[in-house]
């Protein structure tokens, strides 16, 4: 059998590149393939970052640049199988389709876990119908990747600030950037009230970092690629593997399927930009596609398991809204500065809350301090005539509006899943995936008890006026907000669906990300996730890639 | 000279965006131009490469090489999905993989007539009415003037930063940016 490559890397992004940055320092060759373009770094000469992102409102925002395109690469979405086979095909959850994945959109902001969440079962108890599990591993044995994973990307931060954050054995490799104005009202108004707000760990660059500039707050951050590169987006650790020149990076390679033989994973078939379809062997195979399409491809590949595609979590977002009469300038920095963690320990209140709701506990999760928006954005909320240029002009919205988002734990549920649509299929060919998706009890339990909590926080910080909206949506769950139903979550958070565990039975993954079924197969990214935990996934699957490729090489 | 629309249509959907966004005491859709940037999202084809992504990383406003003007070449499926999108399907077998879309310029003929040959001659009052009774297209028409009104200027509307220069915005600022103290004060 042929054998060009120790291995074969399916992914781009956070998960996909940081494999690439082990396995070619440990010796290994490896193929990265990636569905999208490459806007990131040029790749006769690795050295030299591309200079394609922009501050573009209507390229990234109404334009499908960094992909996937919804017509071309749909999914599809119902609450449940009682609905029939789908009831929305479009964009859900979408993450970029770009050479640095969901790395190059997402903001950077990049918390540890907490010890506890690495055994929640143990920690907290079951939870009637969900599928509540411990993690095969804990924070000891994560805690020396996640500091190299902060090293690695870049992360901006200040040790110590957070009563409630993990032990950690080094100090952030940089300090914080300069808070938002925004942030600091909502964030005094927060310590006023007894909570605990710090600066966000934020993998943006506060200092030239890596080759990479300091950020210059252009606040074009949460959907967009940065344009100097001082955001912590995969650039860092791909450029390093392509330098060893042991790497190959295909963009515009579509792996169609993993092929299998006996066990053993001995290479894939993808298909190029012209369609035509082809086969590449290696001895091993690194699936790090994200949590929607790498159970999507396991089972596009006949490979079965129970619990591939099961347990599907996001974070289920409680974002609440206040006006403050004087103007934020939201639009300036990086989009979030300030988390507060009071809500994710379960405290008394908490319990007394999930006891009248008759659960055994409840979590909230992490609540980002935030402030953006984009004029087109505005513009579209706004009705048009004459009112339309007085609401510009007053800008409740870009000018005055402060958010604080919730990122709610959502627990595991095994009814929740990504399996193959039956009718509707993608550009190539394949049956796209479909999600079958809602939130649990505790979810909506938890949402209900913190809201008026992050309601007080903005009525403190002088809001005129308050409002919470969550996502997914309660009420009409088909109503169309931007051609998107409520029921579809708009957290960009997807995990859990091929989780790990010491139990071939009970989990498709061992601890180091092994499919237990072919050891030679290992998943590098959120799927991997057994809970969800109150925080943003991306620092904990990088941590975990760093863990199971090093392990794997030596 | 408009690359999709004729003349009549042309003053048509000015007029109608006028509606939507009009002159006051600062400028409105009119000034701006977001008529232009509707007929260049309508007729994007008819550059090459096509109107559908402009360049980067900068526009020039303020400082580095000016580059937003040159549009990306799109993927033979790119141009596929902007053209079923902008075009329609129209029968195509390609184009009708999840069955068949009315493109964007079919929406815009059906709404000019049903606007009326006579939309710039009758009374403001009698053109909101009209707009009110097709809701779905004005819904289709707002949210592209929106964008042509406050999206970068390269792809047309926005004309001399009308749109961002009456709401203080000041729109693409790399490689400048924001100095730290504007990010944290008042």
């Amino acid at each position: 059998m042929s054998r060009d490559f120790d291995a074969i890397i399916i992914g781009s992004g956070p998960g996909g590149s940081t494999a690439a940055d082990v396995l070619t320092a440990a010796g290994w060759s490896v193929l990265v393939f990636e569905r999208g373009k490459n806007y990131l770094i040029n790749l006769e000469r690795p050295s030299e970052l591309l200079a394609e992102f922009s501050n573009d409102e209507i390229k990234y925002l109404s334009r499908h640049f960094l992909g996937p395109d919804p017509w071309l690469e749909p999914r599809t979405f119902r609450v449940s199988p009682a609905e029939g086979e789908h009831r929305f095909i479009g964009d859900v959850n979408n993450l970029p389709a770009t050479v640095g994945g969901g790395g190059v959109h997402a903001d950077g902001k990049v918390p540890r876990f907490r010890e506890e969440d690495f055994s929640l079962l143990s920690h907290l108890g079951p939870l009637e119908g969900a599928s509540v599990a411990d993690w095969p591993i804990s924070y000891d044995d994560l805690e020396p990747f996640y500091t190299e994973a902060e090293r690695l990307i870049g992360v901006a931060g200040e040790a110590g600030a957070n009563p409630f954050a993990p032990w950690r054995s080094d100090p952030y490799p940089m300090p914080p950037g300069p808070p938002m104005y925004s942030a600091l009202v909502t964030a005094s108004a927060a310590s006023r009230l007894g909570y605990h707000p710090y600066p966000a760990p934020t993998a943006v660059n506060s200092v030239p970092y890596d080759d990479r500039p300091a950020c210059n707050n252009c606040g074009f951050c949460a959907s967009f690629g940065c344009p100097i590169h001082a955001k912590g987006d995969p650039v860092a650790s791909l450029r390093r593997a392509l330098l060893t020149g042991r790497a190959e990076l295909r963009p515009e390679a579509t792996v169609s399927k993993i092929l299998v033989r006996n066990g053993q994973a001995t290479g894939v078939e993808w298909i190029d930009g012209e369609g035509n379809h082809r086969v590449e062997n290696a001895d091993h195979v690194v699936l790090a596609a994200g949590a929607t399409e790498t159970p999507r491809l396991l089972l596009l590949s006949g490979i079965e398991h129970p619990e591939i595609g099961r347990n599907l979590m996001f974070h289920f977002q409680t974002l609440t809204f206040g006006q403050l009469p004087q103007r934020v300038h939201g639009y300036k920095g990086r989009a979030v500065t300030h988390l507060h963690d009071d809500f994710i320990p379960v405290d008394a209140e908490a319990r007394e809350a999930a006891r009248a709701a008759g659960l055994p506990w409840l979590r909230g999760g992490m609540v980002e301090h935030g402030a953006a928006a984009y004029p087109v954005t505005e513009a579209k909320y706004y009705p048009w005539g004459p009112r339309h240029k007085d609401l510009m002009r007053a800008s409740p919205m870009r000018e005055h509006l402060v958010v604080l988002t919730m990122q709610g734990e959502d627990v595991p549920q095994r009814t929740n899943q990504i399996d193959l649509d039956p009718k509707i299929r993608d550009i190539h060919g394949l049956p796209v995936a479909r999600i079958t998706y809602q939130p649990h009890r505790h979810e909506v339990v938890a949402s209900a008890h913190y809201a008026p909590k992050l309601e007080a926080i903005l009525k403190e910080a002088g809001a005129l006026r308050t409002g919470t909206i969550t996502s997914p949506g309660f009420g009409a769950p088909f109503a169309r907000h931007r051609g998107i139903p409520a029921a579809v979550p708009t957290s960009r958070h997807v995990m859990g669906t091929a989780r790990m565990g010491c139990d071939p039975k009970t989990s498709v993954c061992d601890a180091w990300g092994r499919l237990h079924a072919i050891p030679n197969l290992i998943i590098c990214d959120s799927s991997l996730f057994p809970t969800a935990s109150g925080y943003g996934p991306t620092l904990t699957l990088v941590a975990l890639a760093i863990r199971a490729t090093r392990a794997l090489a030596s | 000279m408009p690359r999709f629309f004729d003349d009549q249509q042309y003053a048509i959907i000015q007029a109608a965006c006028a509606r939507l966004i009009p002159t006051d005491d600062d400028p409105g859709a009119t000034e701006a131009g977001v008529v232009d940037y509707i007929d260049g999202l309508l007729g994007a084809f008819a550059s090459d490469p096509p109107l559908i992504w402009a360049g980067g990383p900068f526009s020039g406003r303020f400082g580095g090489e000016p580059r937003f003007s040159n549009f990306h070449r799109l993927s033979r499926h790119d141009e596929l999905a902007w053209r079923t999108r902008i075009e329609g399907s129209r029968g195509i077998e390609e184009r009708e993989r999840l069955g068949p879309v009315i493109g964007w310029q079919e929406h815009y003929r059906a709404g000019i007539l049903a606007l009326g040959a006579d939309f710039c001659d009758v009374s403001p009052e009698e053109q909101d009415r009209r707009l009110r009774a097709n809701e779905s297209f004005v819904d289709l028409l707002y949210e592209h003037a929106c964008e042509g009104m406050y999206g970068a200027p390269e792809y047309l509307g926005n004309r001399d930063h009308l749109g961002w220069r009456y709401i203080g915005f000041p729109g693409d600022v790399q490689p400048r940016g924001y100095p730290d103290d504007e990010v944290s004060e008042p």
